[in-house]
């Protein structure tokens, strides 16, 4: 198999949600030690836009977006090792650390969220469901992070994600995350009224302000 | 795998039923009905059928009517304009068709019911070529821009050309058949081609109580001949036209229906004719007539339950609603009507984008109950054993992390076991507002001018067209008519 082959297959196994092959690809880039980088460049990650426009067009669901999303991640798990060994670092367009407040052990919408941003180039740390709100600021501190991803799924717990925005105040860290909000009960007009960076009513549309609030 | 059941909705025992048809057959005996047509009570009278020609009565001995029934069919194969798709009617297979024969049109920017003109009827025929849940369509519009003299003769003129599917309708006028068979006979290529593959069924309405106007007769004579479906339309109102009990109307709806189909079976053994009605519960306060009523339901159910008993092919006027414009009301009579249809195994359901009474016609509404019929069309495939074991395995080594998302498990069954309606709201509320906080029925407005742009019209082939055009300017011109309403696309 030549290279233009991997990576025209690499892309086809993401679109297609593919696992098994999407990791086979991987090992395979490795052992033709091939440039990694270009190959996620260029093999993956046309394959997840793809997936992308599939969605934006209505034909890709929840279940093929999050299944390439997850064969993504299941690629870089292969490739990073290799990547640490080479001492190159992976092209990360951010941070992120994400989970669900303290309270609320919901996390479906979270754990997509997280998926489709790691599947599109972020770091991402997932904290979890139910995290203490402190928590959230350690770590992000801690791992110099650029995002903090607060996800609530009741009317009850969504005021966690107003009180770590007043918690990064009171360190005098505002300004030093963007913040984003999401889940069921949340929607812009509450994001704005507690002053988080953005808000994502799906895993697509955050993935979409997460990429604006890096600039691209 | 464990069989799947379809699930069903039943008003009345088996003992309820058969006392229902006993006192039918008494009243077609001992009171018997009225039938306005000379060649009908020939045909009776040859049939040794005890007939009062002073007052066009006949009185139907239970032999006969029995023996009706049995050579009728308990299946009819219907096919498209193209004779390659087949649809059967009967046993509990479920097909929608728009409601029939609305004069007025809702326009959706006014919210003002109008006459409609062929341009409407045009646009109608498109709209249910291309909605997947009508498997039928109908000749739903009068036409206000065409004399009344051959406004049946010219819906189905409208119809044939600009939907595939085949179509529910019927004649205003003894003399409309002919042209209507013709063209039926033209698309088919022949009358025989036409008998052995039917492209349409014609409505015949008896007027309660137990009369069966010269018109109606004689369409079932001329349906029962060619070997087009008649379809019985009783229409008792309770209280009014009908005994005011639910049973009661029964009783008289399966004793018009009876002495219906023994005239098509006198005219030709065997004919196809499908047990059917229009009737409904007649409201004491306002003088109405509410299809939307759930007892008009009821009895639309019950029906349909003892001609399934009967054995034979069944219709009924449900999934319509009495409101004026596309509002809650229009959507949950619609909703109900069809979901209980469904369950009540109605072989052919007449409804859909039907308002006021029967009366008014609305696009928007034809998009949304397209989505209605949907939802009923789902429900009644029922909940099925798709794998064995069910789902244990998927449980295997589970963790707090699971989630079933990504399981192949789910991308194999979710399109499968889930519907994905096209413009019922299922948005989160701020993306509900971006759109532009829309009701349905703006949506369904959209969707209408989406689907028109996008579906080219089905046309017919230029040498067909042309033979249509020949019948219904002949029938026109025979009418005393010299021009018909230019159609434009």
């Amino acid at each position: 198999m030549n290279k233009e082959e991997i990576l025209k297959r690499m892309g086809k196994a993401i679109v297609e949600g593919n696992k098994d092959e999407t990791e086979a690809l991987a090992n395979e880039a490795i052992k033709q030690r091939l440039d990694l980088n270009e190959v996620i460049d260029k093999g993956y990650v046309p394959g997840i836009e793809k997936v992308g426009e599939l969605w934006e067009k209505g034909e890709y669901f929840l279940p093929e977006l999050i299944t390439s999303a997850e064969c993504m991640k299941g690629a870089m798990r292969v490739l990073q090792p290799e990547l640490e060994k080479a001492q190159i670092s992976a092209k990360s367009k951010g941070k992120v650390v994400i989970g669900t407040v303290e309270g609320d052990i919901h996390d479906i919408g979270k754990n997509l969220v997280a998926s489709m941003l790691a599947a599109n180039g972020f770091q991402v740390i997932d904290l979890g469901a139910d995290v203490k709100l402190e928590k959230f600021i350690e770590k992000a501190e801690a791992e110099n992070a650029d995002f903090i991803c607060l996800s609530a799924l009741l009317t009850t717990t969504m005021l966690g994600q107003k009180k770590v925005i007043e918690m990064l105040k009171e360190k005098n860290l505002a300004g030093r995350y963007k913040v984003l909000v999401g889940g069921a009960p949340v929607n812009q007009q509450w994001a704005d009224d507690i002053g988080a960076n953005g808000y994502g009513e799906n895993a697509m549309v955050a993935v979409r302000i997460t990429k604006k609030l890096i600039g691209e | 795998m464990i069989k799947t059941i379809r699930p069903k909705l039943e008003f009345l025992s088996k003992e309820f039923i058969q006392k229902i048809i006993e006192e039918a057959h008494e009243i077609l005996e001992k009171q018997g009905v009225f039938v306005e047509n000379e060649e009908a009570l020939k045909l009776f009278k040859e049939a040794g059928m005890r007939v009062d020609e002073q007052a066009q009565r006949v009185y139907i001995t239970q032999q006969l009517a029995e023996d009706s029934l049995s050579s009728s069919p308990s299946i009819i194969r219907l096919y498209d304009r193209t004779g390659e798709k087949e649809f059967i009617v009967g046993k509990d297979h479920v097909h929608f068709d728009p409601g029939s024969t609305a004069i007025t049109i809702l326009d959706h920017k006014t919210s003002v019911e109008r006459k409609a003109v062929s341009e409407d009827l045009v646009k109608f025929c498109r709209l249910t070529d291309c909605l997947e849940h009508f498997d039928f369509q109908s000749t739903g519009i009068v036409s206000s821009d065409v004399p009344d003299l051959i406004s049946d003769s010219y819906r189905l003129y409208i119809g044939l050309q600009f939907s595939a599917k085949p179509v529910v309708t019927g004649t205003f006028r003894v003399e409309g058949f002919k042209p209507m068979h013709d063209m039926l006979a033209a698309v088919r290529g022949g009358e025989k081609n036409l008998a052995e593959k039917p492209l349409a069924i014609f409505d015949a309405c008896p007027s309660p109580p137990l009369k069966w106007s010269n018109l109606t007769t004689q369409s079932l004579i001329d349906c029962a001949r060619a070997g087009i479906p008649s379809e019985l339309i009783s229409m008792g109102m309770t209280g009014a036209t009908s005994p005011v009990t639910i049973a009661g109307t029964l009783v008289q709806h399966v004793a018009e229906n009876l002495s219906g189909l023994v005239i098509t079976q006198l005219a030709k053994k065997g004919a196809p004719v499908i047990f059917g009605g229009s009737p409904s519960s007649f409201d004491m306060r306002k003088g109405t007539t509410p299809m939307g009523a759930i007892e008009t339901m009821m009895i639309d159910s019950a029906y349909t339950q003892i001609g399934k008993y009967l054995n034979l092919p069944t219709h009924a006027y449900m999934g319509l609603s009495d409101s004026k414009i596309n509002d809650s009301q229009a959507g949950l009579e619609t909703g109900i009507g069809a979901v209980m249809a469904a369950l009540s195994g109605v072989n052919v359901i007449s409804g859909p984008g039907m308002m006021n009474f029967e009366s008014c016609q609305s696009l928007e509404k034809l998009v949304v109950d397209n989505e209605i019929c949907s939802m009923a069309c789902r429900a009644i495939e029922g909940i099925s054993q798709r794998d064995e074991p069910i789902a244990k395995n998927l449980f295997e080594g589970f963790t707090q992390e699971t989630q079933f998302l990504t399981m192949p498990h789910t991308r194999k069954w979710y399109r499968e076991e889930h519907t994905f309606p096209a413009i019922i709201d299922r948005d989160t509320y701020d993306y509900w507002v971006s759109l532009g906080k829309k009701s349905i029925a703006d949506r369904a407005s959209e969707e209408v001018e989406r689907l028109l742009k996008e579906n080219p019209p089905s046309l017919l082939d230029d040498d067909i067209l042309q033979e249509l055009r020949k019948i219904m300017d002949s029938d026109a011109k025979a009418c005393g008519i010299s021009s018909l309403p230019e159609i434009k696309l």
